[in-house]
């Protein structure tokens, strides 16, 4: 988890946190990069229709924009993926920049990973968890879970550990 | 100051176009809610993008989550277009409509 030091937010990762971070920051620049399906309701929610009620409109708008914002986001998953320790546990030391671009990657395979676990306003996550894991503890839907609660925690960690926005 | 003359510049007259629009209302950026995204994330994101104060953009955040949406901007089309472009690259969920 982050804690600030200076004017830098700092963590210090274990091996398996580590290697859960470059999977979920590479899963969301692979979604990106091949051939994004705009059938896929992690693509809407991660590029919503501006205008809802007027597809038209949406589509013009999107034509113009779309390429800039994917670019956008592959750029802050890759933030992840360049400031993670090459191999192994380690230290993460980001400034400013680096946290805001960690902040929002973070938050891209939060919406990504909770579109597909069907994370609803009302779902308790650690009771969702318990059934997941009393159904089959080594199923992938206990995996996702567990990283989905774990990214919302470095996440909080992160904010908390900003410097305040004057 | 030496004694350069300053050259003056006569300020030109832009002619008002008059255009009566059918519907002079203007735009509003809505930012909805949903289950995924932190209440300290929306109120970090709105402070960053808006320069909204602290306060200010927690009752924004309480808005969108206890009604379901709020307005976060108002102005000219194009300048909420803008708005909710950067909102999505922020990963909040946000429309454009006439307010």
């Amino acid at each position: 988890m982050f804690r600030r030091n200076g004017s830098q937010c700092v963590a210090t990762f274990q091996v398996d946190e580590v290697r859960v971070l470059r999977k979920v920051a590479g899963e969301v620049v692979g979604l990106l990069t091949d051939g994004m399906d705009h059938g896929d309701p992690v693509v809407s929610r991660l590029f919503p229709d501006i205008y809802p009620d007027r597809p038209d409109d949406s589509a013009e708008f999107r034509l113009y924009t779309e390429g800039e914002l994917k670019t956008g986001k592959i750029d802050t998953a890759g933030a992840i993926l360049a400031a993670l320790p090459d191999e192994g546990e380690g230290e993460v030391r980001l400034d400013g920049e680096a946290a805001e671009a960690w902040l929002r990657a973070i938050n891209d395979a939060r919406l990504a990973m909770g579109t597909r676990l069907d994370i609803k306003a009302d779902t308790d996550l650690s009771e969702e968890l318990e059934t997941a894991v009393v159904h089959d503890p080594g199923s992938s839907r206990v995996f996702q879970l567990s990283v989905y609660a774990y990214l919302g925690y470095l996440q909080e960690s992160l904010l908390n550990a900003l410097p305040e926005i004057e | 100051m030496g004694g350069m003359a300053l050259p003056q510049v006569a300020p030109v007259e832009t002619p008002e176009i008059e255009e009566a629009p059918a519907d002079d209302r203007p735009w509003v950026t809505i930012v909805w809610d949903d289950p995924v995204n932190l209440m300290s994330y929306v109120t970090w994101v709105f402070q960053k993008l808006f320069g909204y104060s602290k306060e200010k953009a927690e009752a924004l955040m309480l808005d969108v989550h206890t009604k379901g949406k709020a307005v976060v901007s108002i102005g000219a089309r194009e300048r909420m277009e803008m708005d909710a472009n950067q909102l999505h690259g922020y990963g909040l969920w946000a429309t454009v409509d006439r307010a």
